[in-house]
């Protein structure tokens, strides 16, 4: 057992029995972070504050909401928004949320991908970051479910349908998903439990992960320069702060972090408080009917890019091109052949590229909201044609760039 | 010696955990099954005589929509050999009875007693008056449930000799 003195204060009982400062020493004050970086890097606090909100608001919903498929939704849009003290703004918060967390997302990726922060020993990085982008997808379509609305249901019913895998006709599949022959009591009851209890807990867990690849490669910066973060490091601690290029996340970086977040916050009630429909289907709005498809179905703003790819092929075509769109961003590291660190904009075709998969994405999204009508098939089928071939040339154009 | 007694244990805690994994995985493969109640459910009987020419109706069966709709003699006359496969005669009338739901992602496609076609309105596939594709993405003709003819009846969930016949010479799948 380690040597234990009498304590001579709260803090030191505590610390000697719970290192304390050495926890705070490793995750804050002798935790580095490059000096030239933007504020896009500041992203991954706006993401774990946007997800602390979601828990809380979600907390609260959870005390009122009831799964079941006769009384799901007049819980949400009765008891909640209307007889519940502030339930309203516990579901806005919640909503705007979950739909703002999307954008965060987007951003946060893009930056990755714009400042070539996936490379060169932060693979892990890049790969645990999808592996939270696909469980949030999981959360969000699990939870836009629970207000069993006519979206609720046709989305459940479409989604599940995609694991029938189009020629295979695997009915028993999709039946076990549902544990019924259409989406119902069971349906309902397993998808919440998944939203509120296992892919929260899988969320927490991988971030936790993605937290910790960052620790050997540490953050990459707007240069893409490589520093030695222990010679910088050295030269902070004695005192040579203007000459480090390194600073230590707490509390120096973490006021930068927080400034950001305190401007997002603004838009974020702002959204909450005036524009909160946005994140609302008014679809959802009618109760579930397994008897009366909508007109136009389609999901959230969020996967419309990847519903696009699906959408303009056949079956099984249009399967595989789906299942492609959403593996393919996992294999990104591995893809970009090119050693450079750098920008997009110092990198020759890799910056075309990057602005056309981003345009790509935008026209793919724009052509899943709108029926499925000419031109608009067309366009979205050269879009989605488009797609597949740029990750095809991605490993040809990368591997023509010169070294930095 | 030791180390042999060490790699026995290993080797012993090894299968022990691998027959506990397979035989969780079992169980909780099972208990996301459908339930009894929700398989012994599944019989929905209809009567076949009220229903009029070319006017669609939607019934109900497993919680699915059932399309039901009564072909007229010149809707009959102009369909081919795979068309009038899917036809259920009763009594001497033509009737097409098959699940709504669009093969293709599971909408309800809407019927148009003009043209004598469905549209699925998701992605624009297309269905002739007896359900068979006329036009992509849906992969196959709307799907026939299992049925059985009683006089004047059809027993929905019950396999009768007409819709095993159906389910062997591939007009529908078994659903
Ligand atoms: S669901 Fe009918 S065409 Fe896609």
């Amino acid at each position: 057992m380690a040597h234990f003195t009498k304590a001579t204060s709260v803090h030191d009982w505590v610390n000697q029995r719970l290192g304390i400062d050495t926890v705070r020493r490793v995750m804050a004050t002798e935790y580095w972070i490059p000096k030239n970086i933007n504020f896009l890097w500041a992203m991954g606090m706006v993401l774990a504050i946007t997800f602390a909100l979601l828990l809380v608001s979600g907390i609260f919903l959870l005390m009122y909401y009831q799964p079941n498929i006769h009384t799901a939704f007049d819980s949400v849009n009765y008891t909640i928004m209307r007889e519940v003290e502030f339930g309203w703004l516990w579901r806005h918060i919640h909503g705007v949320a979950a739909s703002v967390v999307f954008l965060v997302i987007y951003i946060h990726m893009f930056t990755g991908i714009y400042y070539g922060s996936y490379k060169k020993g932060r693979e892990m990085i890049w790969i645990s970051g999808m592996l939270l982008f696909v469980t949030f997808s999981a959360e969000a379509f699990s939870g836009y479910m629970l207000p069993w609305g006519q979206m609720s249901y046709w989305a459940g019913m479409v989604i599940t349908n995609i694991f029938s895998l189009g020629g295979l006709h695997a009915n028993g599949l999709v039946e076990w998903i549902r544990g019924d022959y259409v989406p119902a009591q069971a349906f309902l009851d397993r998808f919440f439990m998944l939203h509120v209890l296992l892919l929260p807990l899988a969320i927490i867990g991988l971030i936790g992960l993605h937290f910790g690849t960052l620790r050997i490669p540490h953050v990459n910066n707007q240069d893409g320069e490589e520093i030695d973060f222990e010679a910088e490091a050295k030269k902070y601690k004695s005192g040579n702060k203007a000459g480090s290029k390194v600073i230590a996340f707490a509390n120096d970086f973490m006021s930068k972090d927080m400034f950001v977040v305190s401007i997002f916050l603004i838009f974020f009630f702002y959204l909450v408080f005036y524009h909160y429909d946005f994140a609302m289907d008014p679809v959802n709005f009618d109760p579930a009917d397994g008897l009366k498809t909508p007109t136009h179905i389609y999901p959230e703003w969020y996967f419309l890019w990847s519903y696009e790819i699906l959408r303009p092929f056949s079956t099984n075509v249009g399967l595989m091109a789906f299942g492609f769109a959403q593996v393919i961003f996992f294999l990104l590291p591995f893809l970009d052949k090119s050693p450079n660190a750098v920008p997009a904009n110092r990198r020759g075709l890799f910056a075309v590229w990057f602005w056309a998969m981003l345009i790509d994405m935008i026209v793919l999204t724009a052509m899943g909201k709108v029926p499925p009508i000419e031109p608009y098939g067309t366009v979205g089928f050269f879009a989605a044609l488009t797609f597949i071939g740029l990750w095809i040339v991605l490993p040809i154009i990368t591997k023509l760039e010169k070294k930095a | 010696m030791k180390n042999g007694r060490r790699g026995f244990m290993g080797k012993a805690f090894g299968a022990v955990t691998g027959v506990g994994a397979v035989a969780s995985l079992y169980a909780m493969k099972k208990t996301w099954d459908p339930l009894p109640s929700v398989r012994s459910a599944g019989f929905t009987t209809l009567d076949m005589s009220v229903y009029k020419e070319n006017e669609l109706v939607v019934e109900k069966w497993r919680g699915k929509p059932i399309f039901v709709l009564k072909q007229s003699a010149e809707m009959v006359a102009k369909q081919n050999e795979a068309d009038k496969a899917r036809n259920i005669v009763i009594n001497g009338s033509h009737y097409v009875v098959c699940i709504g739901l669009c093969t293709h992602l599971g909408c309800i496609p809407g019927y148009d007693n003009k043209k004598e076609s469905f549209l699925c309105a998701c992605h624009g596939g297309m269905y002739d008056a007896t359900g068979m594709v006329t036009k992509a993405p849906p992969p196959r003709g709307l799907d026939i449930p299992p049925f059985k003819i009683d006089g004047n009846k059809l027993v929905l969930g019950e396999e009768g000799p007409e819709y095993k016949k159906m389910v062997e010479n591939g007009t529908t799948l078994r659903v």
